[in-house]
């Protein structure tokens, strides 16, 4: 059971492949509440985050994740490129030297991503950012207990989504739409909307597989 | 909305032109490091404290565009309006540090305050001691009992111009960060939009306004302001934003303060200088003194068009910073 270290290298890929492909959608959403570049941030670390990982050996999976992480911290920069690099790279460290890759070790990696995010930016659930979606994710992984991978993230994937719906009730406490206040309800938190691509991109890569 | 006609190749390719160029305009007195994405002096001079500041792009001149001597000795420059990674910080601070420590000097963004200090950390862990001033200077972003949250406008000219001074004038890293301080806890603006800029890669506009909308205190990324209203004429907005930096800024009969009317990308000096004069009418009422007026483009926002207005409040010894010489692409001051 689990994924490879290989067949991780795969979903990472895949996640990155998404993102990219999500660029005009994320800047269409970051227009609405923030100063319209977040797609393009994202592109540039994920497109960074495959070189990091395209036709390399890794020792574990947790180097897989970390090199993806070090691939957005080198060059997406902006909020985008210090919060998802730290979802990569903290994740990584938390999945360590495992050489496959399980449903609880990525739920309690991501439980430490939560974490770290939360650090290093200083921003709370409700606030209105992406751990709005990452942390239900997260939550509804760990729910699934020794599910299959397929299974445990197409529940995580949902509850990402609904988790950027939520942020449509919310209003800004931290980053650019911060000012807006309650202007910036009914619109989606755009790295919410980023972290939704990623765990859509790992559902529908691992579809079929468990 | 019209639409944006830019002189530029492939804007995927326009911060590393445009940094290309820009190092090129110093004439050998500035050179790129870590990929193009940093801009360091190449005359530092020895043992001093070293002055790094940083941000996103298409904002020139701020912030490489104050790379010399008597500012900064280095920038990192981000993608466009996006903060820079860290990784192009530290190269920055290894590149500029002299034995003395790094002072980060950047603008109040969520985006800046995480890549920088994921770049403190790496500075640490190589042993070079950083201290970070992060310029809050705009009014309108957050009340007065969360300085902490306001973003940093065109009160980055001033933060920068003290930070350089004190570098000069100071020995260790605490002195030059508590100047620097000090400084940027006299400063207050306010701005006002009149048309958006548009971000390179997509032609789009940072945000909409109407024709005849203006928005006092939008940001300089489009972020909302305080009021939006109807386009007026100059005297009765100068009026509005004054009696703002008042309200926050007290300001008594016989104080100096430095004046600094900032293009926000496509304003002209005809407007700037027509808002100076009332500007002045206003002060001197008040019986203020302007030791200094600096107009002119500092802290831009590609082609958006609007201005600020900047008062820092002087005694002494920062009038005496803003005194010392200063050599910069985007600002110089004869000692």
């Amino acid at each position: 059971m689990g994924l490879s270290v290989e067949d991780t290298r795969a979903l990472l890929i895949a996640v990155a492949d998404s993102v990219v492909a999500a660029k005009d959608m994320l800047t269409e959403a970051d227009s609405a509440i923030g100063d319209g570049d977040h797609g393009i941030g994202m592109a540039v670390g994920f497109e960074a985050a495959k070189k990091e990982i395209e036709g390399k050996d890794f020792a574990d999976v947790g180097a897989v994740w970390k090199a993806a992480g070090m691939g957005i911290m080198k060059t997406s920069g902006g909020a985008c490129g210090a919060v998802f690099s730290t979802l990569f790279r903290s994740a990584g460290k938390s999945l360590g030297a495992a050489d496959t890759l399980e449903t609880p070790a990525l739920a309690a990696a991501l439980a430490e991503a939560v974490d770290a995010i939360k650090a290093r930016g200083g921003a709370n659930l409700g606030d209105k950012t992406m751990l709005d979606a990452l942390a239900p994710a997260a939550d509804a992984l760990a729910a699934q207990g020794d599910a299959p991978l397929p299974a445990a993230l197409a529940a995580a994937a949902a509850a990402a989504e609904a988790g950027v719906e939520a942020t449509k009730q919310m209003v800004a406490k931290t980053g650019k739409a911060r000012p807006l206040g309650e202007r910036s309800l009914g619109h989606a938190d755009p790295g919410a909307v980023s972290t939704a691509v990623i765990f859509r991109a790992m559902r529908d890569h691992l579809a079929g597989q468990g | 909305m019209y639409a944006p006609k830019k002189i530029v190749n492939d804007p995927r390719n326009v911060v590393d032109e445009l940094l290309e160029g820009m190092t090129l305009a110093g004439d050998g007195r500035l050179k790129q490091i870590s990929g193009g994405r940093g801009i360091i002096r190449t005359d530092l001079p020895p043992d001093r404290v070293a002055v790094l500041i940083g941000g996103g792009s298409g904002h020139e001149p701020v912030f490489h565009g104050f790379v010399g001597p008597g500012m900064g000795d280095g920038a990192a420059c981000g993608n466009i309006f996006a903060a820079p990674a860290p990784n192009i910080v530290f190269d920055v601070a290894q590149a500029i540090h002299r034995g003395r420590g790094v002072l980060f000097v950047y603008g109040n963004y969520a985006g800046d305050i995480m890549n920088f200090d994921m770049a403190a950390e790496l500075c640490e862990e190589d042993g070079i001691a950083v201290q970070t001033v992060r310029v809050w200077d705009d009014i309108t972003s957050a009340p007065p009992s969360e300085m902490d949250k306001r973003r940093g406008i065109a009160g980055d000219l001033l933060v920068i111009k003290v930070a350089g001074a004190a570098a000069r004038t100071f020995g260790t890293l605490e002195e030059v960060a508590a100047a620097t301080a000090r400084g940027r806890d006299a400063i207050r603006s306010i701005g006002v939009a009149v048309r958006a800029g548009s971000i390179p890669e997509t032609g789009h506009p940072t945000f909409d306004l109407g024709d005849d909308e203006i928005e006092i205190g939008m940001g300089a990324h489009g972020e909302p302001g305080v009021e939006r209203t109807k386009l007026m004429p100059a005297d009765p907005l100068v009026d509005n934003m004054m009696e703002r930096l008042f309200a926050d800024l007290p300001l008594a009969k016989g104080d100096k303060v430095c004046l600094v009317l900032n293009d926000l990308g496509s304003t002209t000096m005809m407007e700037l200088y027509i808002v100076n004069r009332r500007v002045r009418q206003i002060l001197d009422a008040r019986g203020i003194e302007v030791y200094r007026t600096e107009a002119g483009r500092f802290v831009a926002c590609q082609e958006m068009a609007g201005f600020s207005i900047t008062l820092m409040k002087l005694d002494e010894e920062l009038a005496g910073y803003l005194d010392q010489p200063a050599d910069t692409l985007g600002y110089r001051r004869l000692g």
